[in-house]
């Protein structure tokens, strides 16, 4: 087994794997993107419908299409590709340095060393267990995203009527597939009171097909033997689901759209510390996690909206590698906290005196609204927030010297007209 | 062709005695009604080896349970399947549960159990660093451990298949007679078999069996017990077995280190009236949750990545009923058997055996008994070198299919060349699609192998067969409604 030597490995050959690459390797890094199928472009290869590249091609585009056009960047940048290859063992070399070991049936075990490792790995779906949905296990369970790649790459139906649970983008843009391939959908129904994906995909993929969408609803049981036969729904009362309102929907096949979780178990077996609210790294400005040497970024750092964002959150990562790589230290690094109404802020820490983007997710939906960053109890900014919705994610830049240094940075997200 | 000895009911109990038989020169025929082995009530075992002290020594469970727990190291060793003694502890959150475990531990000890040891709290807290701290005392069984039920069964078939036992696979038995000196026995699509012995370890549906062949009246209860798995990474997953203080009717709700890795927790211990109702709720997840984090810290919601219940076949007696029929010929109960069933297995074999051989029928060594089984190599732990020995053999074993268990395209193939061409039988079988993503990344790929080495069309397959058809069709199929 020999060992190859790359100055950058990137876990991930998705929109954010490939804009990182394409990053480190035009910075004359030598950079190996890792990924397990054979062809790169990740989760895109299998959303082919279009909305992508509007920001970072100037083009609506298709999900692989959109893959093709970010792996020609990466490959015309001279980024080598591992592709086909899992990613089995990372491991942190006694001088700081990475071992990574992959798995593929072309090449059987390869070690990698690499100064710096790149976490692009996306997310998994949440599933039925993570809800603990009760009643039987019957076939024709599916996460949406397992049910997509049924029907869009390998062509095959997975089943005659659905439900779907829970709101989210993948779980809308399979109600407009199923619908297409003659499958009827007969329900969406989302706990909260809220949509869970975005307003464009609520409009054009339910609401375009009259397809009913019940919020502040559960399902409290899957029916069915062999094959699902239904399932039994009810709306939530103070915040419970109401068993005396309960109702029987006659269903072959129920896809789960219910979130999603960054993949980050190999991250977590090198020591990098994560951040609860999100299940991605916790990164400072450089969005280098708490290992030194390994970086994060896109849907495995935080769960994106849009695609777009993911090329270019880790494009602004990758950035920052061939100066550290090139020993430069990064210096005192001071924490930021989301306070009210926000989930989370990413980056957990930023560099004092340094012009820095931050990430965040509001928890309320909010016109008029203010976002406060606040040093020690003192305003240091504010941006107004016309519109806000937790399916939206914001991103606010705060100029270098509004970020003193002088304390930790507490966002906050504000209702309503007043400062 | 009339078989010796036909068995109905290819789970832990049925599949034992069809091993034993396997080393005798006899024409053994195993019966299942699922599409695989251990589909029924094994495949929702918890894989608990248990000790030796939960009952009394004067009940057939747990003489066989005692003599059982004793046989697993042979049988690993011969059989490879995933097991591990990893040992019980019993703990204790109050004085009066401590005074129900050194009962437990006397009853133990009275059963000839000797490596008991009975523990004060910080022993306790020193063996089990997770247990909580509020925890009392309570007693260590080193003797108890965890193993894979489903793996333990198929290697069972597997070893007793190659010893010359035939297997029927997707057979339910509905009717049975004795005639000149043989049972016949009627399937539902029509078929029969032949045999002069019947061995009944039909599980939930032991009852069914022996009213349909004319022997004793009995009814099995079916007693639901859900339990939830938590991923592989949860900080909660302890060193041995955590046991409550039993109740009258169960053992409690356990945290167990599962022989491959993962954290279990449950089971809850429910009488059902439907022997079909294998439903979760969320009454008894909150319950099971709460108990098991009385015990463990650590055990987080969001680490449950699957969660599964089960009914074990009970008897009003509550204990085993493994005995000849006294009123049909050559036909034996192995019926009632919940837990300790699975630690029993291998005694009830034996005992099943010589109850065979007690009834008229003749025994003969085999003069050779096949020993290999095909090796079960996992990818996940062989080390690189190894890898890379397998690799030049065939690419298959480092093609990973399932990135949760690390499981590779060859390991997926040797199941479906062993016969498990089910989703669900490949699965327990190798674990892909057991882990934390339940098989959202990789069941296409998956129904793709199954399909290309087994022949069924992809649209064909199923998750444990019968109508239970993973897809319907292919894309163009329907009609697509404007």
């Amino acid at each position: 087994m020999k060992t190859e030597e790359y100055a950058v490995a990137v876990l991930g050959a998705g929109a954010a794997g490939l804009a990182a690459a394409a990053e480190t390797s035009s910075a004359g890094l030598s950079t190996l993107v890792i990924d397990r199928e054979k062809r790169p472009g990740g989760i895109l290869l299998q959303c082919i419908h279009n909305g992508f590249g509007l920001r970072c091609f100037n083009e609506e585009l298709t999900g692989p299409e959109y893959a093709e056009r970010a792996a020609r960047k990466a490959e015309e940048s001279g980024a080598v590709f591992a592709l086909g290859c899992s990613a089995t063992s990372l491991r942190i070399r006694e001088d700081g340095t990475f071992e990574l070991l992959l798995l593929s049936g072309a090449d059987g075990v390869r070690k990698i060393h690499a100064r710096a490792i790149f976490l692009a790995t996306g997310c998994r779906e949440r599933t039925r267990a993570s809800l603990a949905i009760p009643g039987t296990r019957p076939a024709g369970v599916f996460t949406a995203g397992a049910a997509q790649k049924l029907l869009n790459r390998e062509g095959m139906l997975p089943g005659r009527s659905a439900v779907i649970v829970g709101s989210g983008d993948i779980g809308l843009i399979m109600a407009r597939r199923l619908r297409w391939s003659g499958i009827e959908v007969k329900a969406v129904i989302e706990l909260l009171p809220h949509p869970s994906g975005l307003p464009r995909n609520v409009a054009q993929c339910l609401d375009d097909f009259a397809i009913p969408l019940y919020l502040e609803h559960a399902v409290v049981r899957i029916c069915g033997k062999d094959r699902v036969e239904g399932v039994d729904a009810a709306p939530l009362e103070n915040g419970v689901p109401n068993p005396e309102k309960r109702f029987h929907i006659e269903c072959d096949t129920v896809l789960f759209s219910v979130g999603l979780i960054p993949e980050n178990e190999l991250a977590s077996s090198a020591g990098v510390v994560l951040n609860p609210a999100t299940g991605g790294a916790m990164v400072d400005a450089n969005y280098e996690t708490t290992v030194p040497g390994i970086f994060s970024a896109g849907n495995v750092l935080h769960v994106h909206d849009l695609v777009d964002f993911v090329s270019e959150e880790a494009a602004r990562a990758a950035r920052n590698i061939p100066a550290r790589l090139a020993g430069t230290e990064p210096g005192t690094r001071i924490r930021a906290r989301a306070g009210a109404n926000l989930k989370y802020v990413v980056p957990s820490w930023y560099f004092p005196g340094r012009k820095t983007l931050f990430s965040f997710r509001p928890l309320i939906v909010a016109e008029n609204g203010w976002l406060r960053a606040e040093i020690n109890g003192t305003t240091v900014w504010r941006k107004r927030m016309p519109f806000v919705r937790p399916a939206e994610m914001i991103t606010a830049e705060v100029e270098a010297e509004q970020l003193s240094g002088e304390g930790e940075v507490v966002f906050h997200l504000q209702e309503g007209e007043t400062e | 062709m009339i078989y010796d000895v036909a068995v109905i009911g290819a789970g832990v109990s049925g599949s034992a005695v069809a091993w034993q038989l396997s080393r005798y020169e006899l024409d053994t025929l195993l019966i299942e009604r699922e599409a695989d082995v251990g589909f029924g009530v094994s495949k929702a075992n918890s894989g608990i080896i248990h000790g030796g002290f939960h009952h009394p020594v004067s009940t057939l469970k747990a003489k066989l349970e005692i003599r059982g727990n004793l046989m697993f190291e042979k049988l690993q060793h011969e059989l490879g399947f995933p097991f591990r003694r990893c040992g019980i502890l019993v703990a204790a959150f109050s004085e009066e549960e401590m005074a129900a475990v050194r009962k437990l531990y006397a009853q133990g000890i009275a059963n000839g159990v000797r490596t008991l040891e009975m523990c004060g709290r910080d022993r306790m807290l020193r063996l089990e660093p997770k247990l909580r701290s509020d925890v009392v005392g309570g007693f260590h069984a080193p003797g108890g451990g965890t193993i894979e039920p489903y793996r333990y069964v198929f290697s069972l078939v597997e070893s007793a298949r190659r010893n010359g036992v035939r297997l029927r696979c997707s057979w339910k038995a509905v009717r049975g007679e004795y005639r000149n000196g043989r049972w016949i026995l009627f399937s539902e699509d029509g078929d029969q078999v032949e045999a002069r012995y019947l061995v009944n370890a039909a599980g939930l549906h032991a009852d069914e069996v022996s009213r349909f062949c004319g022997a004793e009246t009995y009814t099995i209860h079916p007693r639901k017990g859900e339990e939830y798995l938590l991923d592989r990474c949860s900080a909660a997953r302890p060193e041995h077995v955590i046991f409550p203080v039993p109740s009258k009717h169960s053992k409690g709700v356990l945290v167990i280190p599962t022989a491959e890795g993962t954290t279990m927790i449950g089971p809850t211990a429910d009488p059902v009236d439907d022997k079909d109702d294998t439903a979760t709720t969320t009454e008894r997840f909150r319950k099971i949750l709460d108990l098991a984090r009385g015990m463990i810290d650590g055990i987080r919601p969001g680490d449950v990545i699957a969660s599964f219940a089960g009914l074990r076949p009970v008897l009003d007696s509550e204990d085993f009923y493994i005995a000849p029929s006294k009123r049909v010929p050559a036909f034996i109960h192995v019926a009632g058997i919940q837990s300790p069933g699975l630690t029993a297995s291998p005694a009830i074999g034996e005992y099943v055996k010589d109850l065979l051989k007690n009834e008229g029928l003749r025994l003969t060594e085999k003069r050779t008994i096949q020993y290999d089984l095909s090796p079960h190599r996992e990818v996940r732990s062989l080390p690189p070198e190894e890898l890379e020995k397998l690799h030049a053999e065939n690419p298959a074993w480092t093609r990973i299919v399932c990135r949760c268990e690390t499981i590779s395209e060859a390991e997926i193939i040797e199941a479906v060349r062993r016969g498990h061409t089910t989703v669900d039988g490949v699965k327990f079988f190798t674990r892909a699609g057991m882990g934390r993503c339940q098989g959202g990344f990789c069941t296409a790929e998956i129904l793709k192998i199954i399909s290309r080495e087994s022949g069924i069309p992809m649209e064909q397959l199923t998750k444990r067969g019968g109508e239970s058809r993973i897809l319907v069709g292919k894309l163009g199929d329907l009609e697509v409604k404007a």
